[in-house]
């Protein structure tokens, strides 16, 4: 099933299935690591809603839900 | 022979270049950015072996100045060889940079760091079959605890004396003919790094094109025929997943983890620190402590169960001091003994007496007033930067910065300009977005800084002894909260009118938590100190040489006795009548008030000082607020503003001057740091006007909303509070329009 990586729960696992963002964003998302094939866990939400902490290839990083929105995710049912 | 260290943010870098080069380190800038360039020498292997460190990056990419420079540097200064570190815990994500370096044609060394926290977590990493897949050299390290580095330099040396060729991982990826053919168009020319070449030209990146039109029109010829799949023609796409896809096939493999056991602690305290609910009490926690360990002069309010009779100048009478407040006394001590050697050695009332004296030593010795506190803020600041929380501080706070135009990451250099502006406005460094940057060096000022303190405490006492109404420590307190208020306001001004500029995206690692390193924090420290020292000396003491000369001559430079017949008091009669409608240039004396604002734009801590060489009292700077109280000067504070219709407008006025003072051009020096932080005469002359003209114009605004109260203040509290509803509910109309353009746009 298709999700966006915004849409996670904490906790949530999932594999990235393509990055809709554009130019730079794009670019520092794939330099973060964050292209199709790798897996994603959502960690947690900031205390203010956004943005939010993701833990991925052994490592943690953080971005705000609008960059969160361009990630496409594969999670299964 | 020249090494570069290169590496990704947080693998240990400061670390290793710290413990390799030790006290050789030097810090520049690159050329034409702002980007700190650091350059040691390495000596334990008799041959004198430099080592240039490169700015933290994760990718090659052309986006972010640090970027640019350590591209630039390897392509163009050919270092003779490239030590990579990589931190050995976080593999995977900091390999993706080595593949992007082992497109060099430069011998290559991969320093393996961490290699203790590898160990104590019981995994290995398999070194030959790493070294195997890279085809370089590997070594453990760990820089923390110097184990393995001369080993490493060795290995190094070593490796410069063989010729490599560099080769990328795209070689075997969805587009390898693509590669191998664009690899032939770089054949028939000279250049070095071909594979390097190759790539960035598949990836379409712009500062390849620029260098190399002709093969850009044969690769995109080429490309028309290749199926990238889900990428749709992204190449940039398509190479970062083949250095990823490569990484997880071939290396990660030759780090053998042992089973996962819960949760590491890294994990414990960040799910704490973090915390939804508790994270921002916590913060805030913290950050009273830091606050307090640095300015209070009742340390943990412990003044209760102190005896009156403990009396100490360091320590504090009937309370204990933080320590910023004992680093301060100590340090006064000396000055003291200093002031008393200079003021024996000169004769009284000759020229040059009152230029070293006055002049010279009396700009030195303000500005050592508050150098303890600095240091002492910013020790506490650099333990949170290094074990790792300053990043979740920018995690936390994002949202809240975000809606007025600022990121997370603009906390801690704001939080600097408590202490001084001018490392706050160095701190900026670390934002990545021009106009973010240029929105956070303007808001500087507000945050009220340790020059500021000694205008806040004399006013305070003055007025509190006079008015039963007004107590001293609120008063001075409200102008730090009134300046955090303005800032705010400022901030939403300034991003939808003369600073305008798209949100940034915030996509930031959050490094794992370290105990924080002796080492590295005073390294740190006495970097800032220098770079502070140098600023001050050169900028501050400049400054108020040309203060005291403007002070103690005429317009015929003949030496005046009396400073109102100097340069600057004339000037100061002649524009006094530009700060009469802002209160405190009204009266017979208004223009003395407007000489010293005009000396603490050049800087802060002579405001005092100036205000008591016209009231009669020498050396007002380094006496006690309380003990102004009384004084010729007191008297001359309380007169500020006049009357008007036979009434004292006192207070507004005295209002209306501090916020003058808080928000106006912080001093010489801080513009000469924003100056270098924005790179551009042109915005930094609008960074300039945005203090006068805000200054002006809540002064103004202050003085007669004062008087407005102090005449009627039913109405004039009505007025007040209209005020404040209006520009709220401008700023949040404004802010719903904006979040509903940002709907439309989707
Ligand atoms: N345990 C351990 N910690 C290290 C080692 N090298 C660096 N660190 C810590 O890792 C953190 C980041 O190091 P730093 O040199 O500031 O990284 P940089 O951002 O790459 O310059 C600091 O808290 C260091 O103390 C090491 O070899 N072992």
């Amino acid at each position: 099933m298709e999700k966006l990586l915004k849409d996670f729960r904490p906790g949530e696992i999932g594999m990235v299935r393509n990055v809709k963002a554009d130019g730079k964003i794009r670019r520092r998302l794939f330099d973060m690591g964050v292209t199709p094939g790798a897996e994603i866990m959502l960690r947690k939400v900031a205390p203010l809603g956004d943005p939010i902490q993701i833990s991925l290839r052994g490592y943690e990083l953080t971005l705000r839900k609008t960059e969160a929105e361009t990630v496409i995710m594969e999670v299964s049912e | 022979m020249k090494f570069a260290l290169a590496g990704n943010p947080n693998s240990g870098k400061t670390t290793l270049f710290n413990a390799l080069t030790g006290s050789t380190a030097h810090v520049g800038n690159w050329p034409g950015v702002t980007v700190d360039k650091r350059v040691g020498m390495y000596k334990k292997l008799g041959e004198q072996i430099e080592i240039v460190d490169l700015p933290g990056i994760y990718s090659m990419s052309p986006y972010t100045p640090e970027e640019v420079v350590s591209r630039n540097f390897m392509l163009e200064d050919k270092p003779d060889g490239i030590i990579n570190i990589v931190d050995v815990t976080n593999l995977e994500r900091n390999l993706y940079l080595t593949t992007q370096l082992l497109e060099l044609d430069t011998p290559i060394i991969v320093a393996l760091n961490m290699s203790d926290l590898l160990a104590k977590s019981g995994a290995t990493v398999d070194i030959a079959k790493l070294e195997k897949a890279l085809g370089v050299p590997c070594v453990e390290i760990s820089a923390l605890k110097g184990n393995n580095l001369q080993d490493l330099m060795k290995k190094a040396v070593a490796a410069t004396k063989e010729k490599r060729i560099g080769w990328s991982v795209v070689k075997d990826s969805m587009i390898t003919d693509l590669y191998n053919e664009v690899i032939g168009l770089y054949e028939s020319t000279d250049m070095t790094d071909k594979a390097f070449h190759a790539v960035k030209m598949i990836e379409n990146d712009e500062l390849e094109i620029v260098h190399n039109l002709e093969i850009q029109e044969k690769v995109n010829l080429l490309k028309e025929d290749v199926d990238t799949g889900i990428f749709q023609g992204d190449y940039e796409g398509v190479v970062a997943d083949a250095r990823y896809k490569n990484i997880t096939a071939h290396y990660s493999s030759a780090l053998v983890k042992k089973e996962n056991t819960g949760l590491s602690t890294s994990e414990k305290v960040d799910r704490v620190m973090t915390h939804r609910i508790w994270s921002i009490p916590i913060f805030l926690l913290i950050m009273f402590g830091v606050f307090h360990m640095t300015f209070s002069e009742n340390l943990f309010y412990l003044g209760g169960l102190i005896p009156d009779s403990f009396d100490s100048a360091i320590f504090g009478s009937g309370k204990i001091n933080s320590p910023g407040i004992i680093l301060t006394n100590i340090l006064g001590l000396g000055t003291g003994w200093i002031d008393g050697l200079i003021s024996n050695a000169l004769p009284a009332g000759t020229w040059y007496t009152g230029l070293i004296y006055n002049g010279i030593w009396g700009g030195v010795s303000a500005v050592l007033g508050f150098l303890m506190q600095i240091l002492t803020l910013y020790f506490f600041i650099a333990i949170l930067e290094d074990s790792g929380y300053m990043a979740r501080v920018a995690f936390i706070l994002d949202r809240a910065f975000r809606r007025m135009g600022l990121s997370g990451k603009a906390f801690m250099p704001l939080v600097m300009c408590f202490g001084c502006a001018i490392p706050g406005i160095m701190g900026t460094k670390t934002l990545e977005n021009d106009a973010e940057r240029r929105r956070t060096i303007m808001l500087t000022p507000f945050f009220s800084c340790g020059a500021k303190l000694p205008i806040w405490a004399a006013f305070g006492a003055v007025f509190a002894a006079q008015y039963s109404g007004i107590n001293a420590e609120f008063l001075v307190f409200g102008t730090y909260i009134f300046g955090i208020a303005i800032a705010i306001i400022a901030s939403f001004i300034l991003k939808n009118t003369i600073v305008k500029g798209d949100t940034q995206p915030f996509i930031m690692e959050l490094p794992t938590y370290h105990s924080p390193q002796a080492r590295n924090i005073t390294v740190l420290l006495w970097d800032k100190l220098k770079h502070y020292i140098k600023k001050v000396t050169t900028v501050i003491v400049g400054a108020i040489i040309v203060l005291w000369v403007l002070q103690s001559f005429n317009f015929r430079f003949e030496m005046v006795t009396d400073s109102a017949e100097s340069i600057i008091g004339t000037i100061g009669r002649g524009i006094s009548w530009l700060f009469v409608p802002l209160g405190f240039g009204m009266g017979e004396n208004g223009w003395i008030f407007v000489v010293a604002a005009i000396t603490g734009l050049i800087a802060k801590e002579m405001v005092v000082g100036t205000l008591g060489l016209f009231g009669g009292i020498e050396g007002a700077e380094g006496i006690e607020a309380g003990e102004i109280v009384g004084t010729s000067l007191g008297v001359l504070m309380l007169g500020i503003g006049g009357t008007i219709g036979g009434v004292s407008v006192a207070i507004p006025a005295m209002l209306s001057y501090m916020a003058f003072n808080l928000l106006s051009v912080p001093c010489m020096a801080a513009v000469a740091a924003a100056a270098g932080e924005l790179n551009s005469r042109k915005h930094t002359w609008i960074t300039i006007a945005f203090w006068m003209i805000t200054s002006y114009l809540c002064s103004l605004v202050i003085f007669w909303l004062g008087t407005l109260i102090a005449w009627n203040p039913i109405i004039g509290i009505s007025v007040a509070v209209a005020l404040v509803i209006i520009i709220v509910g401008a700023i949040i109309i404004r802010e719903k329009r904006n979040s509903r353009k940002a709907l439309a746009l989707l």
